[in-house]
């Protein structure tokens, strides 16, 4: 049985211009341990699904639907003070932007203990010996003294071990991680990477893993789920989406891919900006930037459907499965050789 | 923490030099002769030359600027008043307690309306209270603290008799034979002015409030806050106000500050004997060493309060202190 099992989830938020459809229709699950990598574009409503499994965007406007089961529980019924003891506890959360992500006026030993406290009632002297021993695996030297510390005195890579070792200070089952590198400069991503990847075999908690850098997916994910408008697009191990991809929209990620080998070649982006969830396009919502548009594309919605012969990998859309697989073994040799077409 | 206590505290003295300088040439700016002013009408030449001579009129200004700062820091004195040679110390010391009790009681009123109802407003946006509370607060700004005053008189004071129209009582019952004192006279004859200081303030509060609320509930830390399943009170406590209260204070600071220095209208309104009273009077009269006596004691005030502003925002803020 997975840990979770998100089937369906819809995230609507009323607007004084309609509804926009955050999230329309997005199943997946996550096993005991390994990796999630939710990737798309900014605005594909890949923050909007995790904020939604964790309660976080539940304000008046919003309609959710559909479930996520989690421990035997939909944490989309849950009463908001059962869902606030799984939060913190259970699943943890770390974010985009470790410079403001910590506040600011509470020392970091403070914000540590707080996450014990919340869950446990444990005193300040085992609560600090928490944070500490926290500290100490999440890399920061001198934990000790660092405790009185405030956030403005760590740099960008440490406030995002704070907020790691703060993720994971109660032993979660599950760490959902918000573009955790996005922010950072690329030596420090590398470094984070590594640090959640050992965590993880340490802890065993399962991520997923948000994310709109392909290179950060291939080094941590196990599997991997590619949104576009708001909508799952195509599923499956991390091997059928860098080896065997099947929607036109993961070859545009694929292929937009800064390449170190081809000297001299542009950047090749996908043409246009993702569309407006208040009102999407018809049919499939990415034939209007697709290269393959066919005649049915505007028309019908196509369904996230098996690769045949390829378990758990599945895709939307209407290409003929040949030509889907002509496609990818050209863009994956393009890739290879590095040569340009 | 400490070097920047004593770096603050150089700060506040230098800016009571220059406050007190400037005044002192403002003054002199005046054409005005104060001591024939003082030595009368019918005064011959010769007995304003000695008038003008015991006052220190006959000296260069910075000479007169001299004496004044040498008297205020070795005998503790502001002076004695051209008008009625009674010491400034007195006067002010007299007219303090007065100001102080308008202003913080004024304080302390508008800032228990402002925090509920701003964190309130905040907390529902577009609500039937945060409407309300806008309309009050639009209300408070455009009204004039002399139309608050006098209607607030008229109505309450004389119309329905609830609570005395004018004058001040003071707190310990010592009132040089006047006709009231303690504390219970002391409160009723406050609470009509308390009343028209915090309407005034209480606006201008409760919509700083409801903004940084607003804001700090928006910000990345209180995600977080969530995420690590605090519960909402919690959140709102300790990682919301906290953030949001921080331009309160200076705010706070240097608004009772600068009231304590002269809260002319409100004071003028309802006959209360206060610093601000004591400088338009002295003003009037060119009585210099009055006028001396309530800026240096205003200009110290504000600056004390910035002092304990700064230090106690370093106290809430770690990001200061390092600066």
């Amino acid at each position: 049985m997975p840990l979770l099992d998100v089937r369906d989830l819809k995230t609507h938020f009323k607007t004084d211009d309609g509804i926009v459809r955050a999230v329309d229709g997005v199943s997946f699950t996550v096993e005991k341990g390994k990796t999630l990598a939710i990737v798309g574009e900014s605005g594909s409503g890949k923050s909007v699904t995790c904020l939604t499994i964790m309660g976080l965007n539940a304000r008046a406007n919003t309609i959710t639907s559909g479930e996520a089961l989690f421990n035997d529980r939909d944490l989309l019924k849950l009463p908001s003070d059962e869902l606030r003891k799984v939060r913190g506890q259970e699943i943890s959360m770390i974010f985009q932007d470790p410079m403001t992500s910590l506040n600011p006026v509470h020392s970091i030993g403070k914000q540590l203990r707080e996450a014990v406290q919340l869950h446990a009632s444990v005193g300040k002297q085992p609560a600090n010996r928490r944070a500490v021993e926290m500290l100490k695996a999440v890399g920061i030297p001198r934990a000790e003294q660092r405790l009185g510390d405030y956030p403005h005195q760590f740099s960008g890579g440490m406030r995002q071990r704070v907020m790691i070792a703060m993720a994971l200070i109660n032993n979660p089952d599950l760490l959902i991680a918000d573009e955790p590198t996005t922010a950072l400069d690329v030596t420090t991503q590398a470094q984070i990477l590594k640090l959640m990847t050992q965590l993880q075999r340490d802890f065993g908690s399962a991520i997923v893993l948000i994310t709109h850098d392909l290179g950060v997916v291939a080094e941590t994910a196990d599997d991997v789920l590619v949104m576009y408008a708001a909508q799952p697009v195509e599923q499956g191990g991390y091997q059928d989406i860098f080896y065997r991809p099947h929607h036109p929209y993961t070859w545009g990620l694929l292929n937009s891919l800064p390449r170190l080998v081809t000297e001299g070649t542009d950047l090749k982006p996908i043409p246009g900006t993702p569309p407006s969830l208040l009102r999407p396009p018809s049919g499939c919502r990415f034939h209007v930037r697709c290269g393959y548009t066919m005649d049915v594309c505007p028309k019908v919605e196509p369904t996230l459907e098996a690769v045949p012969g390829q378990a758990g990998h599945s895709v939307a859309c209407h290409l003929e499965e040949s030509v889907k697989q002509h496609e990818a073994s050209n863009l994956l040799s393009q890739l290879k050789t590095g040569a340009k077409a | 923490m400490f070097r920047y206590v004593i770096r603050r505290v150089l700060w506040a003295i230098v800016l009571m030099l220059a406050v007190t300088l400037i005044t002192y040439v403002m003054f002199f700016a005046i054409p005005v002769d104060a001591a024939r002013l003082v030595a009368g009408k019918s005064a011959t030449p010769a007995e304003v030359k000695i008038v003008a001579h015991r006052l220190y009129l006959d000296r260069p200004i910075y000479a007169q600027y001299g004496h004044f700062l040498y008297n205020l820091v070795v005998n503790h004195s502001l002076g004695y008043s051209y008008n009625d040679r009674q010491s400034v110390n007195t006067t002010v010391f007299a007219a303090a307690p007065v100001t102080a009790s308008l202003v913080f009681g004024g304080a302390l009123l508008w800032m228990v309306i402002a925090i509920p109802v701003g964190v309130l407003s905040a907390l529902r946006p577009r609500s039937a209270l945060d409407r309300t509370a806008m309309v009050g607060v639009l209300t408070g700004i455009s009204a004039h603290p002399v139309w608050l005053g006098y209607m607030a008189s008229f109505l309450i004071g004389y119309k329905l008799g609830w609570l005395p129209i004018q004058g001040y009582c003071s707190f310990s019952g010592q009132n040089g034979g006047a006709f009231c004192g303690g504390p219970a006279d002391w409160f009723t004859h406050m609470v009509l002015p308390w009343s028209v200081f915090a309407i005034l303030y209480a606006a201008f509060y409760v919509r700083m409030i409801r903004g940084n609320v607003m804001e700090t509930m928006n910000e990345d830390y209180v995600r977080t806050a969530r995420a690590k399943g605090a519960p909402e009170s919690l959140v709102m406590r300790r990682h919301v106000l906290r953030n949001a209260m921080l331009p309160v204070v200076t705010m706070l600071g240097m608004d009772i500050a600068i009231a304590l220095g002269g809260s002319v209208l409100i004071e003028v309104v309802f006959g209360l004997p206060g610093l601000g009273a004591v400088a338009v009077q002295s003003v009037e009269q060119f009585d210099l060493p009055k006028v001396m006596g309530v800026v240096v004691f205003a200009a110290a005030i504000v600056v004390i309060f910035n002092l304990l502003v700064d230090i106690l925002y370093a106290w809430i803020d770690p990001r200061i202190r390092l600066a």
